[in-house]
């Protein structure tokens, strides 16, 4: 049985959905990330699971106890959100030691000590005596995230903690909330809209769209191997080609542009070409006016010698291609 | 239902219970009232149609009607002015004329007429010079109510002004739009919400005054005085329940055109636009210059005349200073009335801030309870429209029954303190609404998933971060209390005679000197009062800037 495990749960908020039979099991020790974007439902999933919000009807078991009604201070998790919801009229010390106060049963030096030992491992150690506004945004976030797991929960619940950092702080953090997540191994549920923040950091990616999961795996499976058409747009970018009874997705960087003495599958003009560092992008449009995209790293381009109007071969191998009934967002012809 | 739950459900249900029993049901017993005779049965209509048949009666309507529409054009109108001085001019010396024009709030309103009476009353300052302009009346019942609105008015419009965007004007000036355009197209437009707010709170208020009228009405009658009349002169309750009733008009228009829910949005206005440059121009300057030189002499010379009553022996003959006038004969409720003004303000202001913060409190942060939540919010905005001396007489309707379980409370300090909290409730539940909606909402998830209970993040956490909203309600609790009379004319007990009660009483036994120096006084309290106020929350300011 996994560690926690949300069977079936329906939420509706006034005449709005914000969970339609959601299901979603995490294993012990595990990084989830549900993925998903803005107003599919993640936070309100997120909700559920720590008893901060109710189910119309469904069931949630936490360690194998039915913990539907089971109100939030008996669930025994840390949170996170992505305000932080510090106190501001106290330190970071006094953050930290709010909750400990409240659960651990010590005598004053020792909750501090405990304190002062989940601040080392947030690196804020420096900091302890400092308000939260006089901390920067990466420093707010570790404090909050010392907060949650000072009461040592026996799960962590995330909620976009990333998303209110500018870019390089955000792929920094990225990588300690996952180093501590492993040396604590405390189960985690992240959510996130960030699809990098969660391929880079979770075990699993539960992707959501208008309040149904739509796919579950690994980030090696949702991006190699989307199982919906959504799930294929989503994430990454998807070339979707219309062909006789549904329509075939690939991504540009699985597309090979082949010499025209070689099996091609696809002939195209070339429309545009787009650098991007590392890789360089080749905007291509079929006979039938058909977009589609290639990618690869600009060094083989270099070599090609490829410019706008030159027509290009292009290889799409089987094993790469998804087949869906309808495309998502845009539809190539 | 959850544990954590029942306990917010109670507590809704609690202060719901207050209002029903401090609010709901007085006013149910005026309106029975209104509709019965005097033995108690059922009459329909008849007691209107007896008050609107008889003139002597029906003239204080118009009369009241009367008062308070030329009330309302002055002071809407120097209060535009005034903000307009202090917002969009570079006249100098600004904040001292944004105090000053706060003067008439820390006096009771019948101190207006007292002083109104030194300085144009057949013995004041400006009458001996030879200028009788005829004081009692309709020009002093007015003249009292323009000087205690103006300071409304111009805050409500002084707030607009400052926060108003300024880009629109720097937009505007960049492509070249008139003057007389400007104020057309974007002053009147961003004030005319404030306009319309600030006329509806003047005019409310001058209607349902009772101080002023009382001390300088003379033969002129309105409603409040008639409402007074009625109750404890003719015993005649079911007209005085007609007259109490008829005092709810401007509230109930106010309702019809949904001016009362407006004017409480007024408060959670965006300070996030641009200021405003003001731009070089001295006339204009000079002009502003002397207008808010003018007003602020005006309530210089108001205070000064009770000044010179205050600290003289027998004015106008006998000019010799003296201190007696401050030992404050028994007869009119002596120094002890003072002290009971300050005592009942305490507790006012002690018991209001924290009904006010709890109720606001449940109003806005439980979880879930919509529907009781949405009453809750539709009481707090209720007493704005409530005038003091209809909680007054539907106090005496409902409290002064023996068969009612809370008659204990009538005749108590208790129940002026009930009355005070609910008169002047709405005001501070804005603030402290305000203040509340700041918090992050997910201080009571953090607190729930560390099992801390909900009391220890409200003292711990959502208290301390409301401190100046705290501090404001009591300090505005205590300023209306000490200057209130309306509700308390009809509630108070000779035992417990506030100060405002007895400066009433002074003026009518011809101690005007007593009933200037106990003005003096209650202006001197609250004075300090703000005073106060106003560094805390300096201090405050700057403690959480520094750390
Ligand atoms: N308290 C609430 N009241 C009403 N609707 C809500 C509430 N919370 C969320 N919703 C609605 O439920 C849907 C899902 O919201 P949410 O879980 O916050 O989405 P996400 O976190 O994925 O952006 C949205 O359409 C949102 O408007
Ligand atoms: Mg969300």
């Amino acid at each position: 049985m996994s560690f926690l495990e949300v069977k079936n749960v329906v939420k509706r908020f006034d005449n709005q959905s914000a969970l339609n039979n959601v299901s979603i099991n995490v294993e012990k020790g595990e990084l989830v990330c549900i993925l998903g974007p803005s107003g599919c439902g993640k936070t309100t999933l997120l909700r559920t699971i720590a008893g901060l919000e109710t189910t119309d009807s469904g069931k949630i078991f936490i360690d194998g106890k039915d913990a539907t009604f089971l109100p939030p201070a008996k669930r025994n998790f840390g949170i996170v959100f992505q305000s932080y919801a510090l106190f501001p009229n106290m330190t970071v010390m006094g953050n930290v030691l709010f909750g400990l106060k409240q659960k651990v049963r010590a005598s004053k030096a020792e909750l501090r000590r405990r304190a002062e030992e989940v601040l080392e491992m947030v690196d804020l150690t420096d900091h302890s005596d400092k308000y939260p506004r006089q901390l920067s945004g990466g420093q707010q976030q570790r404090t909050a995230l010392a907060r949650a797991i000072a009461l040592s929960p026996s799960f962590l619940l995330l909620d976009e903690p990333l998303s209110a950092l500018d870019a390089k702080v955000r792929t920094k953090l990225r990588g300690e909330i996952r180093e501590i997540q492993k040396q604590l191994g405390v189960t985690t549920v992240m959510v996130t809209h960030d699809q990098e923040e969660a391929l880079t950091m979770a075990d699993k990616v539960i992707v959501m769209n208008n309040s149904v999961v739509e796919q579950v795996g690994t980030p090696k499976e949702i991006y190699g191997n989307p199982a919906t058409n959504f799930v294929a747009g989503f994430i990454g970018s998807m070339n979707f080609l219309k062909v006789d009874g549904g329509i075939k997705a690939i991504r540009p960087e699985r597309i090979k542009l082949v010499g025209r003495f070689d099996t091609f599958d696809l002939k195209a003009n070339v429309s545009a070409v787009e650098f991007k560092g590392p890789l360089t992008r080749v905007y291509a449009r079929t006979k039938n006016a058909a977009e589609v995209s290639i990618e690869l790293p600009s060094q083989s381009f270099d070599n090609m010698n490829i410019r706008a109007g030159a027509q290009v071969f292009l290889r799409l191998p089987e094993e790469h291609i998804s087949r869906y009934t309808e495309a998502w967002g845009e539809i190539a012809v | 239902m959850r544990g954590k739950s029942k306990g917010q459900f109670l507590l809704l249900c609690l202060m719901l219970a207050a209002f029903v029993i401090i609010m709901v049901l007085p006013l149910f017993a005026l309106f029975a009232r209104a509709f019965q005779d005097n033995t108690g049965q059922f009459v329909g209509m008849a007691n209107y149609r007896a008050y609107f048949a008889n003139p002597a009666l029906s003239r204080a309507l118009w009369n009241t009607i009367n008062v308070s529409l030329v009330t309302t054009v002055f002071s809407v109108t120097l209060g535009f002015l005034y903000a307009y001085a202090l917002t969009r001019t570079n006249i100098r010396f600004k904040r001292f004329f944004r105090y000053m024009a706060l003067i008439p709030i820390f006096i009771p309103t019948i101190v207006h007429a007292v002083g109104l009476i030194s300085l144009f009353g057949r013995q004041g300052l400006i009458t001996q010079m030879g200028f009788d302009i005829e004081i009692f009346g309709f020009i002093g019942i007015t003249l009292s109510h323009i000087i205690f609105t103006f300071p409304q008015a111009f805050l409500m419009f002084f707030v607009t002004l400052e926060y108003a965007d300024g880009r629109l004007y720097e937009a505007a000036e960049s492509m070249g739009v008139k003057p007389l355009t400007k104020l057309f197209k974007i002053t009147l437009p961003e004030i005319k919400f404030t306009l319309i707010n600030a006329a509806f709170v003047c005019f409310t208020l001058a209607f349902t005054d009772f101080g002023a009228p009382v001390v300088i009405g003379g033969g002129y009658n309105v409603l409040a005085t008639d409402l007074f009349v009625q109750i404890t002169g003719l015993f005649n309750f079911n007209m005085g329940a007609v007259v109490g009733t008829l005092l709810l008009i401007p509230a109930i228009l106010a309702f019809i055109v949904n001016r009362v829910t407006n004017i409480a949005n007024m408060g959670a206005m965006s300070a996030k636009s641009t200021k405003l440059k003001v731009k070089k121009s001295l006339a204009r300057d000079i002009f502003f210059f002397a207008f808010c030189s003018l007003i602020v002499l005006f309530f210089l010379t108001l205070i000064g005349a009770l000044a010179v009553r205050a600290f003289t022996t027998f004015f106008p003959f006998n000019m010799t200073p003296t201190l007696g006038n401050f030992q404050f004969s028994p007869v009119t409720g002596g120094v002890g009335s003072f002290f009971n003004s300050v005592r009942m303000s305490l507790i006012t202001a002690t018991v209001g801030t924290a009904f006010v913060f709890v109720y606001a409190y449940v109003a806005e942060k439980t979880d879930g309870f919509e529907f009781l939540r949405k009453i809750a919010k539709l009481f707090s905005v209720l007493p704005l429209a409530l005038p003091g001396m209809v909680i007054g007489v539907s106090y005496i309707f409902f409290f002064n029954n023996p068969n009612n379980p809370f008659n204990f409370a009538f005749g108590t300090v208790g129940i002026l303190v009930m009355a005070n909290i609910l008169s002047f409730f709405s005001v501070p539940y804005l603030t402290i609404m305000g203040a509340l909606k700041k918090l992050d909402r997910e201080f009571e998830s953090v607190s729930d998933s560390m099992s801390a209970p909900r009391w220890k993040l409200f003292t711990m956490v959502t208290v301390p971060l409301s401190l100046p909203a705290i501090l404001e309600t009591f300090m505005y609790y205590f300023v209306s209390s000490m200057v209130t009379i309306s509700a308390i004319v009809f509630l108070y007990t000779p035992r417990f005679r506030v100060a405002s009660i007895a400066i009433s009483h002074m003026h009518a036994e011809g101690v005007f000197a007593q009933a200037a120096a106990m003005s003096l006084l209650i202006l001197l309290v609250n004075v300090v009062v703000r005073l106060i106020y106003e560094i805390t929350i300096h201090l405050i300011k700057k403690r959480r800037k520094q750390a």
